[in-house]
């Protein structure tokens, strides 16, 4: 293993690094963003809107995110949509991730007991009271560690956007590959830096669910 | 209103599930004061008779009213759910697993919806709260959670947070099946309490003994119907009908089993 190779490239991959974590941190905001939506549209009382939500989730759990991506960002300037590769990479992700937030979100609002739905409706309190002050503080206890795979997996399916030519960690070590030679090294290099960025993930996640617990 | 009009009024009281038929055409009137059970084998629709009253499970015919207004007011949604947001203020449900709100302290159950829906300030919810705990003799709990307490300690929250609303008529859906046996009494005594304060109370329950000294009236609901009702003694000691006799022998066989 070249590892005089690696420690002279390492900051090319830090900064790359940092371009992970932007799309992922962007990623996630409009990921919960769609998975609240698609949660409510789920859980609707109108067949619409249920509609609406289950053809979200069935079309972009049902298809290669990938293809997702190539769809947006190659896709879109025949129909008038022109994004920029790293704008791309954070809509296609978050649109996609948000398809499987909305199930994570709406599981765990259905995990609530049906008797705490019950019990405030007793009291007089209107389905949106009940659902803001009654439902969702219990169900967002809920939600974080199954959220918290979900960001993992969209940690790592940032990777993806390297196919758009978004230069990030997979496509920095592809980038260094073609002129060094090396894909072991490289791609050694990417894989610890996404360890790293994982890891302080899942421990951000865990203080979130220790802290809600304790709440 | 005038003095004729029944305080609250059920009539003609129906529900099917498809075929299944678990109401059939009951008919009941309580007076202001009155304290009524109902007992029956489970699957006899009392549970469901009792949660119709206040609409959590809707009819699919007849009227319930209280006080002159009708409860299940056939509207548009919205209008509805404006409609039942407000009666049900008047009506007070205890459950049978007390449904207290886990994220809430004590407190914060009981004065949730009076924030919200009578606009209380905090300082007048808290009184509102003391006033209540008190009153089912909960008063140092106030600043416990719910998982801090035990069964019947919860039970008397719950019809704290209830009394809460300054309700008009308390429904008791099988408030102490859930509990231990030793638990039982203490919210038993609760429940006396508010009888010799003279709230109108429906009672869907099991304990014969506790209907026969609290209740003014009895129901025995088999399969949909009331088979028989009367005032307890006649009830419990000398009942008309062969299927009260039959239940209330297994239920005392059941009970000292």
């Amino acid at each position: 293993m070249d590892t005089d190779l690696m420690l002279k490239v390492y900051p090319f991959f830090l900064k790359a690094a940092w371009v992970t974590i932007e799309l992922s941190l962007l990623t996630t905001i409009l990921g919960l963003a769609c998975g609240a939506l698609g949660a409510a549209a789920r859980l609707s009382r109108l067949a619409f809107f249920r509609f609406l939500g289950t053809a979200y989730v069935s079309l972009f759990r049902g298809t290669p995110a990938l293809i997702q991506l190539f769809l947006l960002y190659f896709g879109g300037p025949q129909i008038g949509i022109q994004l920029d590769a790293f704008q791309a990479g954070v809509i296609g992700l978050g649109i996609n991730i948000g398809a499987y937030m909305t199930e994570t979100i709406r599981g765990a609002i259905i995990a609530v007991d049906k008797g705490q739905t019950e019990a405030a409706r007793t009291l007089g309190m209107s389905r949106f009271q009940t659902m803001a002050r009654v439902i969702l503080p219990q169900a967002a206890r809920l939600m974080i560690r199954p959220l918290g795979v979900n960001i993992n997996a969209l940690i790592k399916g940032t990777a993806l956007v390297a196919a758009i030519s978004v230069v990030e960690l997979t496509y920095t070590a592809q980038r260094y590959i073609g002129s060094t030679y090396k894909p072991f090294e490289m791609f050694m290099l990417s894989g610890a830096l996404y360890m790293v960025i994982i890891y302080v993930a899942g421990r951000a996640i865990a203080w979130a669910d220790r802290k809600a617990r304790i709440a | 209103m005038n003095d004729k009009t029944p305080f609250l009024d059920i009539r003609h009281a129906r529900k099917s599930y498809g075929s299944l038929e678990v109401i059939k055409d009951i008919s009941l009137t309580v007076d202001r004061g009155e304290i009524v059970a109902i007992i029956g084998p489970s699957g006899s629709g009392k549970s469901t008779f009792l949660r119709a009253i206040n609409d959590l499970d809707p009819l699919t015919g007849g009227e319930v009213w209280l006080e002159g207004t009708q409860v299940n007011k056939k509207l548009p949604h919205r209008q509805y759910e404006k409609h039942i947001n407000q009666v049900r203020q008047d009506i007070g449900m205890v459950f049978q697993h007390f449904n207290l709100f886990p994220h809430l302290s004590v407190r914060g159950n009981i004065t949730l919806a009076p924030k919200m829906l009578k606009g209380l300030s905090d300082a007048d919810a808290n009184k509102l709260a003391e006033e209540q705990l008190d009153r089912v003799g909960m008063l140092d709990r106030i600043d416990f959670m719910p998982s801090q307490l035990s069964g019947g300690q919860k039970q008397r929250v719950a019809i704290a947070r209830a009394l809460a609303m300054k309700p008009k008529v308390m429904l008791f859906d099988e408030a102490t099946s859930a509990l231990d046996p030793e638990l039982v009494e203490e919210v038993n005594q609760v429940m006396k309490k508010l009888a010799s304060e003279h709230m109108t109370m429906i009672i869907v329950t099991h304990e014969m003994g506790f209907a026969e000294s609290v209740c003014d009236r009895v129901l025995f609901m088999d399969q949909g119907v009331v088979v028989e009702e009367g005032p307890p003694s006649v009830i419990f000691r000398n009942p008309e009908s062969e299927r009260t006799r039959n239940f209330l022998r297994k239920h005392l066989e059941g009970v000292r089993s």
